[in-house]
């Protein structure tokens, strides 16, 4: 039916996690493509960030498989997952307000991450050849040296969307990363995220239709744990099954 | 370069409270207090080797131990098992039916050395043993209890709970032991008497020495990313671990190091006072700790060794003067601290003293001026 898996840079196949016995996520199956920006919407309660969570490691599944590049993610630890090229921006922003905009970006900065290699580690020209470049893509270059608490939400929000940039990951999660936005910051993450999936394949959460319109090549709409749709944004929309449980509210 | 850089962070405002406590320490405390006053001191400053400890734990990382008094007395033990074993000689238990065992284990008919005192013949081994000891403990609790996410509140109260084991247990264990009463009557390290005033002297700066080595240890632990990361995940743990890191193994080596550190305040304490006993292990002495870190400040380690000597002097005083309300004042010194000022003494400086410092350089620049014109024998 669909191409041969080796196309897929993420295959989760029949996934089902159930929480005493209620099954947030039920035999669920999606595949992304390299490169592709795919955007899952759904009502509350529909198992979106679920999926997320199971994908990264923080969830761990019942039942099923989650293929990423070919290797197996559900018996693996978080932070190997994460070494293996899966990056996850958290819902609310998850950043370190103690320590300056640099700080936060070199923390996540892809080097001395043992316990041995954090000690060893050296602020060196690459490194802060790095930042400053991942700093520039998120708007934040005026604000390097600011404590992170100083900054606004949206900012806070680039902010966690470098601080996975900075690792180079092949697939990029990010959990409604416009919410809370004005229009404006809106319309640059858009745009940010049109630079991220030159060379990052992105899931994306979202719920506002108008940016997921913006962004995404495909829509897979959740409902009750399972895919109910998914195709073009076009395709989805007009989806009876759609309408009824999500769009029209 | 190296010395220049070190002349240069003598010069900023770090190294000058640095130099500033080195002062007091080394200077103006041995030049004001008489023997038995600076062996106090001594012993306060044991205690500040457990707060840095907590510091770098409990402020940067967000671990509170309830425990520091398990490696504290664990440290101590060591120190005290050798000096015990120096001060049984044959000769000097020629009376005990059992010579060369310990005194205590001799009232308890032991008849032979337990296998685990042996290796206390060796100094070398015993230095080894007093920071390897409790970090091994510190290992393993800390495997256990991290590996499998246990954090916040729980974890605490597990700490508390292996104080109050540990403490049962050497209490229980009379003939291994010394029981309730620890082990007592300690003469000698390596032939040298260390109940002269002059000994007591020399081990006070070796304390001060050696919780030097501790604090630029820890200073520099913290300014490492290491430092960084431990922050991050006091605030934001899951963001480490999603970024690649494996938190429970920057837990566990900030559990162990500052196991060592209270490890090496115990052995410096049952050197400067002579003896070392259960009292100095179980919860009240762990808490105690906990306190000298909030008071002094818990993300400031000069803030954990000011504490540490204003606690306990605080204690020594107010012990002589009124001792049933001692303890209370104690409870009552931490409610206050936690409530009104969460990063305590280094937080009040930083507030209310770092403003009025940065008016001082113009003053101090007009103080040099006129310093410089003076012969160098009157600026002396």
């Amino acid at each position: 039916m669909s191409p041969s898996k080796q196309d897929f840079i993420l295959a989760v196949e029949g996934l089902t996690v159930s929480f005493d016995g209620f099954k947030a996520v039920n035999d669920l199956s999606l595949y992304l493509e390299p490169k592709e920006i795919r955007v899952i919407i759904g009502p509350n309660g529909a198992g979106k960030t679920t999926v997320l969570d199971l994908i990264c490691g923080k969830t761990k599944a019942t039942d099923g498989s989650i293929k990423f590049q070919g290797k197996e993610l559900t018996k693996m630890s978080e932070h190997n997952i994460v070494r293996s090229g899966v990056g996850r921006k958290f819902q609310n922003p998850s950043i370190y307000e103690d320590l300056t905009v640099f700080e936060n970006l070199e923390v996540s900065y892809p080097a001395g991450r043992s316990v041995i290699g954090a000690l060893a580690f050296k602020r060196d020209a690459e490194v802060i050849k790095a930042v400053e470049e991942v700093a520039e893509t998120i708007f934040l270059t005026e604000m390097l040296h600011q404590e992170a608490a100083l900054l606004s939400h949206g900012q806070k929000q680039w902010l966690e969307i470098g601080m996975l940039l900075i690792q180079k990951p092949d697939l990029l999660m990010l959990d409604e990363p416009v919410a809370g936005m004005s229009v404006a910051e809106r319309k640059k993450t858009a745009e940010l995220l049109r630079v991220i999936t030159e060379n990052h394949t992105v899931l994306v959460i979202e719920h506002d239709m108008q940016f997921v319109g913006d962004i995404a090549d495909r829509v897979t709409v959740m409902h009750q744990g399972k895919v109910l749709s998914e195709g073009s944004i076009d395709h989805v929309k007009q989806d009876p099954k759609v309408i009824e449980v999500y769009l029209g509210h | 370069m190296k010395a220049n850089m070190f002349i240069e962070w003598l010069k900023s405002r770090e190294g000058i409270y640095y130099l500033l406590l080195a002062l007091l320490l080394v200077v103006v405390f041995p030049l004001a207090l008489d023997s038995f006053r600076l062996n106090m001191v001594g012993k306060y400053l044991t205690y500040a080797f457990a707060a840095l400890g907590l510091v770098l734990c409990w402020g940067r990382s967000g671990i509170l131990s309830l425990g520091q008094g398990i490696f504290f007395g664990l440290g101590g033990y060591c120190m005290a098992m050798f000096l015990k074993l120096e001060a049984s000689s044959p000769e000097n238990t020629a009376i005990q039916s059992t010579p060369g065992i310990p005194d205590f284990m001799d009232w308890n008919q032991l008849t032979a050395l337990p296998w685990f005192w042996e290796p206390f013949h060796s100094f070398s081994f015993t230095l080894i043993a007093v920071l390897a000891v409790p970090a091994l403990l510190a290992f393993i609790i800390a495997v256990a209890m991290f590996k499998r996410r246990v954090g916040g509140v729980y974890f605490a109260i597990i700490t508390q709970a292996i104080a109050a084991i540990l403490t049962i247990l050497i209490i229980g264990q009379q003939g291994f032991t010394g029981g309730v009463n620890g082990i007592t009557d300690l003469r000698t390290l390596m032939g040298w008497d260390i109940r002269t005033d002059e000994a007591k002297t020399l081990l006070y700066f070796v304390c001060v020495g050696m919780l030097f080595v501790c604090l630029i240890v820890g200073a520099w632990v913290m300014r490492s990313k290491l430092g960084r990361i431990l922050l991050a995940m006091r605030d934001q743990e899951d963001r480490v671990r999603f970024s690649g890191y494996d938190v429970a193994s920057f837990k566990i080596f900030v559990f162990c190091l500052a196991a060592m550190f209270a490890g090496i305040g115990g052995a410096m304490f049952t050197l400067q006072v002579g003896f070392m006993s259960p009292s100095f292990v179980g919860i009240v002495p762990s808490i105690e700790m906990v306190i000298l870190c909030a008071v002094g400040g818990r993300n400031s380690l000069l803030g954990a060794i000011y504490g540490a000597l204003i606690v306990n002097a605080a204690k020594t005083f107010f012990s002589e003067s009124f001792p049933e309300l001692w303890l209370y004042g104690l409870g009552v010194l931490f409610i206050a601290v936690v409530l009104a000022f969460p990063d305590g003494l280094a937080g009040l400086y930083r507030r209310y003293v770092m403003p009025l410092e940065s008016k001082l350089p113009a003053m101090l620049r007009r103080g040099n001026a006129e310093a410089q014109t003076l012969p160098v024998e009157e600026a002396k």
